[in-house]
């Protein structure tokens, strides 16, 4: 990666904060706590697509090592809280803890993963999705059970003026961490580490042969992305102010797998649109359902069930018709276009040469497209 | 290079979109208003409840009743010239879920209050949310003690007698009519169960509780606590129990020849919500239960109370089978408009609380409710029940009693006739 390379994304990153930043002050606090949400999804959902998209290890279980986030923010903050700590960076450090836990966790299970393919590597992390959650009820002194914890967490710094809402402060740390994890992966899968990354992903005897270390790769692309999760795992924890396993259960292992695909698996840009819709879906199908459908009965039948539903024929969608998901989607119009402007520039430069080839990168055959 | 600034460039529309649809889909809210979800016309409140999930049996007809008594509230004018809409938010008894609707409630649909948010795990969640928020959060439908912490959250208030009264008065009961017997307990693992036993071993002591079992929401095999309960030769078993449960808790029972005296807590264990979770097997299984009660029971249709209710089931709730829920749903709903004429005419959120503390509330209730400046816990007494012949009803005197190491004794019932339009004035 060169470093005007890093100099790029670094501006683009800063001119996405600045853009975000002024957009919490638009917002009112519902939609602040709602593009918060997002943004934790989004440190979850970008180590996802990373890994399966780009490493091609398929998981189902981001959703139990955004729970091992989850509770070690929980367990920290409260004892930041016990020992009366009042300074906001104390929150840095029980994130700075829960990315070191789920990375833990996600280099075990990464171990394991390395030695599977495909559905048996889908059943492991599924195995990890179904039982993590359930530890909560196992240490239930520790951990309350489906209770669950409440995370202690400081009011907005009070240098914010007093009327200064909770869920834009939430919103700020939340966009900033997704800022940052989306800072560190794509600068990641420019490097080296991605181009290894994807040789991988392609073809692991033809990256023996070129030297490349496959399961070392594998393990190394299995702990980046649990450490997102655990990130993004945190980042929930702070912004319900509680843990519990309903909160980390296994629909949302489901869910992020499907938000990633939907949005465009191994683009980072993909991640973006899939945790939007896992923050905006369930709410808009509510909204639909409570405005078109005035039998309670009904109403009661439709409740929580009909954004699944949804989602599911989305998928099903979304494959037949866009296989690279939203992204994809996205970026062949911007190619149509883009081609319809060159193909008339040529012409009006040189009339008499034959029609200039639309720009298509070689990624557009492939099934699973770059970022 | 061109490759990568149009990489950037679709992150930032992406970003820009997500930003603009979050925009554009803002709620129009309530104009102008200084007190949310109050205007001169209409009462905005919201609640939290099961209508799915492994609590939804029985418990999801609570929300419908409730709305159904402001219907005919509406009906009848409303209160104070406003008509009160009563959002009903499903969160499946999952926590996380309640945290998600009720933050909904207050930041988008901008409720004036949340009333009977129900139970113990998911409201516990929510607690800090909404006293920060200065939202009422007004008859929480559970008997956690949690509700009743005046200093720390000024603006919750229970409705159930709490859990620990409850064990209390079963422990009572046992010491009176069942003594020398082996008591064990099976509760849900959280405040609820904790609650409970906490009452009874208050009155029988630590080791007077011979065995303590407990469930966890999320797994329905309740199996192996039950033989465990047989195993250490159970006689009297008090069940702190929701009624998917407790109907688990007696098959199971049943199933393994399990022959105890259940106790089963006041939420758990209306006869009408377990007959249709135990279908044929109900008569035999229910006969001789022991529960308590602080409503009338609701197959006593010689109580005013009862009528009342039944015949405004009837007219405004589709004529949903009356049972336990559907009674606690119109009687916290008369609380609530009792509550709102209290506060009176220029209703602002403090003005409620002030009025709940204030208290002087009295309607189909069989024990006063507690409320004051320095409780906010609800209502302070128990009759014990008893099913007998395929009928729950209740019996001998009321029982009141404190949190702490107080005695339990006995008084009367005060329940007044219910107001002719069954409205409070």
């Amino acid at each position: 990666m060169s470093r005007s390379t890093l100099l790029r994304h670094l501006v683009v990153t800063v001119a996405c904060g600045v853009l975000l930043f002024g957009l919490t002050y638009a917002l009112d606090p519902f939609r602040d706590y709602q593009l918060a949400t997002a943004a934790a999804y989004l440190c979850a959902t970008a180590g996802l697509t990373l890994l399966a998209g780009q490493s091609g290890q398929l998981s189902l279980g981001q959703g139990a090592l955004m729970a091992v986030g989850g509770y070690t923010v929980a367990l920290v903050q409260n004892q930041f809280g016990a020992h009366n700590v009042t300074t906001q960076w104390a929150l840095l450090g029980s994130l700075v803890a829960a990315i070191c836990v789920a990375s833990v966790a996600g280099a075990v299970i990464g171990v394991a993963a390395a030695r599977l393919r495909g559905p048996y590597l889908a059943g492991l992390t599924l195995v990890v999705a179904v039982a993590v959650p359930s530890i909560g009820t196992l240490w239930h002194s520790l951990l309350h059970g489906d209770q669950g914890l409440s995370v202690y967490l400081l009011p907005a710094p009070a240098s914010l003026g007093e009327t200064f809402p909770l869920e834009r402060w939430q919103a700020w740390l939340a966009v900033i961490a997704a800022l940052l994890t989306m800072l560190a992966l794509g600068n990641l899968s420019s490097g080296r580490f991605g181009r290894t990354m994807r040789a991988v992903r392609d073809d692991e005897i033809a990256a023996k042969l070129a030297g490349i270390n496959v399961a070392g790769t594998q393990v190394t692309a299995f702990v980046v992305s649990a450490a997102c999760a655990g990130l993004g795992g945190g980042m929930l924890a702070v912004l319900a102010q509680s843990v519990s396993p309903g909160a980390y259960a296994f629909t949302l292992s489901l869910n992020l797998l499907l938000a990633v695909v939907v949005g465009g698996l191994g683009s980072l840009t993909g991640a973006v649109w899939g945790s939007v819709l896992l923050v905006l879906l369930p709410w808009l199908a509510d909204d639909l359902t409570n405005s078109l459908i005035h039998s309670p009965a009904a109403q009661q039948r439709l409740a929580g069930n009909l954004s699944l539903a949804i989602f599911g024929l989305l998928l099903v969608i979304v494959m037949i018709a866009a296989p690279g998901g939203i992204q994809g989607l996205l970026n062949r119009a911007g190619r149509r276009v883009r081609g319809r402007r060159e193909r008339v520039a040529a012409y009006r430069a040189e009339p008499s040469a034959p029609d200039a080839q639309p720009h298509a990168p070689a990624a557009s055959r492939t099934s699973i497209p770059n970022p | 290079m061109y490759h990568i600034v149009r990489r950037g460039v679709s992150v930032l529309t992406a970003m820009v979109v997500v930003g603009a649809v979050a925009a554009c889909s803002g709620s129009s809210g309530t104009s102008g208003a200084s007190v949310p979800g109050v205007t001169s016309t209409e009462i905005i409140v919201g609640t939290h409840t099961p209508l799915t999930g492994p609590a939804a049996a029985g418990y999801s007809k609570i929300s419908a009743a409730t709305k159904a008594y402001f219907d005919y509230v509406n009906s009848k004018g409303g209160v104070n010239g406003r008509k009160i809409t009563f959002k009903i938010m499903d969160d499946g008894y999952n926590p996380a879920t309640t945290q998600q609707v009720v933050r909904q409630l207050v930041l988008q649909d901008k409720v004036f209050a949340i009333l009977s948010g129900l139970g113990t795990p998911t409201h516990t969640g929510v607690l800090d949310f909404l006293n920060t928020n200065k939202v009422p959060d007004l008859f929480v439908a559970s008997g956690s003690l949690s509700w009743n912490q005046p200093k720390k959250y000024p603006y919750t208030f229970g409705y159930n007698p709490d859990y620990t009264i409850e064990g209390k008065i079963f422990a009572n009961y046992i010491k009176a009519n069942l003594a020398g017997k082996k008591v064990c307990t099976f509760g849900q693992n959280d405040d609820f169960g904790a609650d409970g036993l906490k009452g009874v071993q208050a009155v029988l002591g630590a080791s007077g509780v011979t065995h303590s079992e407990t469930y966890d929401v999320t797994n329905t095999n309740v199996g192996p606590a039950i033989g465990a309960l047989k195993a250490a030769g159970c006689q009297v078993t008090i069940a702190f129990t929701v009624p998917g449960f407790s109907a688990l808790a007696l098959g199971a029972a049943a199933q393994l020849g399990f022959r105890t005296q259940w106790m089963v807590s006041n939420v758990g264990a209306d006869y009408a919500t377990l007959g249709g979770l135990l279908k044929d097997a109900t008569g035999p299984l229910l006969e001789g239960v022991l529960s308590t009660a602080y409503l009338p029971a609701p197959m006593d249709t010689s109580n005013p109370w009862v009528s009342l209710f039944m015949k405004l089931n009837q007219q405004y709730n589709n004529n949903t089978a009356f049972d336990g829920n559907v009674e606690y749903g119109f009687a916290v709903g008369y609380l609530f408009v009792q509550a709102l004429k209290a506060a009176g005419k220029d209703l602002t959120r403090q003005g409620i609380v002030d009025a709940v503390e204030k208290n002087g509330f009295s309607g189909p209730g069989l024990s006063a409710l507690r409320f004051s400046a320095t409780d906010h816990s609800g209502f302070g007494g128990l009759q014990m029940g008893k099913v007998q012949d395929g009928k729950q009803l209740v019996f001998g005197p009321l029982y009141t009693t404190d949190d702490g190491s107080g005695p339990v004794t006995e008084t009367s019932s005060t329940q007044p006739a219910p107001p002719e339009d069954g409205i409070p004035s």
